[in-house]
């Protein structure tokens, strides 16, 4: 398997993690102590004995948390294998100290039956991550006819997405709603209006007006969430809001949870800490969709993040070659890659100034899974082992050069942070990070 | 003589009003070479130029032609059609295909803005913008710039309105950072599609009316307005921006004195500006026409000398 190539993994049938830090919200612990896995189940939560049997982890010092999961990523197979594989995906997961994904079906052909859903579940099937497909709505990502969405829902899909794009009509949305509520599954919807986001490059405003690029109006995100939550009124079904970004979509989020609307939220990393100023230089790995916004829509972000009017953080991981990436701005691809460098960024600059440590695993350890339908993790005896592994003292400057995805397109490069991601354990698999273990 | 302190002009943005004006006063000389009866300095002399045009222009190419042929520099030209763009070519392997040749200077037009920005990252060539989408046209908005010099000999307090479509205009943006650097009040008026909502923030004022403008102004610079923007919706047609925004006469008896008219060309007669208007006394588009070679070869002087002294 090609994670030995950058994990040392210790097939142990019992592993003895010693010393570190274990977080577990879910069942209020917080302590150091060990942790003892026997066939990849938790044998024992508490200060062990030594087993001469046991391997032996040495993690004083570091913390384990129940493993992260990301709700939105693009991994690109199949069609362009150049700028990710399922396989170089997971191992970017890995590396970024996620035990699970849920991957975006925007591919070329797109994730939209059940054939390809399985054939994508299979690439996946040699990593120690939980790879959760996101089917799309619409048959070809057209906007027109629902996807066979029982029979996916038998595959283990439990979320549909046109994401790249809004549904097609208002009437497809509240058809896809509709139908997916009644198979307990949900729609995560791309809020835009494409008619006014059309030919836009970047956020609308000062600095687009100042680099004479095509405006993405602030409105264009509003129109479409609504559109999305009135929808989700209306059906009674649960929708979720993909990568919101700015101030005035997040109010009418408030408004539909306190009206009881069943709407979930997620932010990314780079809408809580980058704003449209930072495109000033034509720097393409500033060009996102959504785009950076302005200082309020971030402040709004942040706000949002602390209150629980959104419930996940998650990547929108989009990666792509240097060689389209690396062109003029309006010409170059939408999106950056997040899988490597979120936990770091959560770790120096969202905890604990915005989210204490619980309220950080509850947007990237149990909410998205609850968004999607799926069990969580729990650090108990008896449980299947899902840990990540974190060194939080540790200082460390983002290499793009050094990022296991096949992509390097990150505005990060070169920003340190404080907290990385060491090791993961899940689905009976322990991969230590060889330099650090 | 202090080197200039720029390798490349990008846009009037990061340019100092000093810098501007040694731009300025380099071209008056340069227009005295114009008017010799040789018109030619060997100021160049081995100094290769390509001219590169990803978007058609006939004047604004021809001038900086020119004024790479009065200083005696080898100039090349290449232009979007018939080039290896159309064979899926990226636009940085075209430009360092073209430097390996060891060229010099480049002189660029391109549809996307912030293009010469991205190829300086990448290429050691001098790099003259000249339009990049409807972000920056420098030598345009310097042309502008001489122009109203020689006629009030100062900018400061001159009340200059930008009239037309601002919005996908690179004139616009150039004029406006570099007018205001010389101490110009400048004012942007329109119809409110066509003029960006956060204009403001450019330190500019606005109006919707064209009577308005020619009461509170001293010069007036008119941009040509294109049928596709009526096509995408941003007015209603052509007779109706007429009506209300093209620049006529009887409009322009009104005021108290007479204004000065500017024009970047190409001129749409009878859209923005009828033909009396444009080939009146005060309208001074042929001037800048000629100051545009003379402009031109100020910057390719002052960013060639910068070049060989460092």
């Amino acid at each position: 398997m090609q994670t030995q190539d950058f994990f040392q993994t210790k097939p142990t049938r019992l592993l003895h993690l010693k010393g570190a830090r274990v977080v577990d919200p879910a069942t209020k612990l917080d302590k150091v102590t060990d942790i003892l896995i026997k066939d990849g189940k938790i044998a024992e939560v508490g200060f062990a004995d030594d087993n001469p049997e046991a391997e032996k982890i040495e993690l004083t010092g570091k913390m384990i948390t129940p493993g992260w999961f990301d709700m939105h990523v693009h991994f690109r197979e199949p069609g362009k294998e150049v700028a990710e594989t399922v396989a170089s995906g997971c191992l970017a997961a890995l590396n970024g100290g996620f035990t699970g994904v849920a991957v975006m079906p925007n591919t070329s052909p797109p994730l939209d039956n059940a054939g390809i859903v399985g054939w994508v579940q299979a690439q996946a099937e040699p990593f120690p991550v939980e790879l959760q497909v996101i089917a799309a709505v619409s048959k070809g990502r057209q906007g027109k006819e629902l996807v066979e969405m029982a029979e996916l829902c038998d595959s283990g899909v439990r979320a549909f997405s046109d994401d790249g794009s809004p549904v097609g009509s208002s009437a497809l949305l509240r058809h896809a709603l509709e139908y997916a509520d009644m198979l307990k599954a949900v729609i995560c919807e791309h809020a835009e209006d494409i008619s006014l986001a059309e030919g836009g490059v970047m956020h609308e405003g000062a600095v687009s007006t100042k680099l004479g690029l095509p405006g993405i109006p602030s409105v264009a995100e509003v129109i479409g969430v609504v559109r999305a939550l009135l929808l989700a009124e209306y059906t009674g079904a649960h929708i979720h809001i993909c990568h919101i970004s700015t101030a005035a979509a997040i109010e009418w989020v408030r408004w539909a949870k306190a009206k009881g609307i069943r709407v979930t939220a997620e932010v990314t990393p780079h809408h809580l800490l980058l704003t449209c100023d930072e495109c000033t230089s034509f720097q393409t790995s500033t060009k996102m969709n959504p785009p950076l916004r302005e200082e309020a829509d971030r402040q709004a972000c942040l706000e949002a993040l602390t209150d629980g009017t959104i419930d996940v953080i998650a990547t929108d991981h989009a990666p792509h070659p240097v060689e389209t990436k690396e062109d003029e701005f309006i010409q170059a691809p939408f999106g950056i890659v997040g899988l490597e460098t979120m936990l770091g960024l959560c770790l120096t600059h969202l905890c604990p100034k915005h989210l204490s440590l619980e309220a950080l695993l509850e947007r990237v350890v149990f909410a998205p899974r609850q968004v999607l339908g799926l069990p969580q993790p729990s650090i108990t005896a008896g449980e299947e082992a899902n840990l990540t592994i974190i060194d939080p003292d540790i200082d460390w400057t983002v290499n793009p050069e050094d990022f296991l995805s096949k992509s390097r397109n990150t505005p990060f490069a070169g920003w340190n942070l404080k907290g990385r991601a060491v090791g993961t354990i899940s689905k009976g698999q322990c991969l230590m990070k060889g330099d650090r273990a | 003589m202090n080197p200039f302190p720029h390798k490349h002009l990008l846009g009037l943005e990061d340019y100092t009003a000093s810098d501007i004006t040694r731009i300025l006063d380099t071209a008056e000389s340069m227009r005295e070479v114009l008017d010799r009866p040789i018109r030619k300095v060997p100021t160049l002399r081995g100094i290769t130029v390509v001219n590169l045009f990803f978007e058609s222009s006939t004047r604004t190419r021809i001038s900086f032609e020119l004024a790479e042929k009065r200083l005696s520099a080898d100039t090349v030209n290449f232009s979007s059609t018939g080039s290896s763009l159309s064979k899926g070519e990226s636009l940085l392997d075209t430009v360092q295909n073209i430097e390996a040749m060891k060229t010099d200077v480049v002189v660029m037009r391109h549809r996307s803005p912030g293009a010469p920005h991205f190829l300086s990252k990448h290429i050691s060539s001098v790099i003259i913008n000249a339009g990049d989408g409807a972000h920056e046209h420098p030598t345009q908005a310097l042309l502008d710039i001489l122009t109203l010099r020689q006629k009030f000999g100062d900018l400061k307090g001159l009340r200059v309105t930008i009239v037309g479509d601002i919005a996908h205009s690179r004139v616009a943006l150039s004029n406006i950072y570099g007018l205001k650097k010389m101490g110009a009040h400048v004012k942007l008026c329109g119809p409110a599609t066509l003029i960006p909502r956060a204009a403001e923030t450019l330190g500019v004022d606005i109006t919707h009316s064209i009577e308005e403008a020619i009461a509170d102004s001293d010069v007036l610079n008119v941009l040509r307005l294109q049928l596709e923007r009526q096509e995408a919706g941003l007015f209603p047609s052509l007779r109706e921006y007429q009506k209300y925004f093209g620049l006529t006469r009887t409009r322009l008896e009104k005021a108290d004195k007479p204004l000065t008219i500017l024009h970047p060309g190409p001129i749409n007669r009878g859209v923005e500006i009828t033909s009396d208007v444009a080939d009146s006394e005060h309208a001074l588009i042929l001037n800048q026409v000629t100051n545009g070679v003379a402009v031109r070869m100020a910057v390719l002087y002052l960013l060639c000398g910068a070049k060989q002294e460092s």
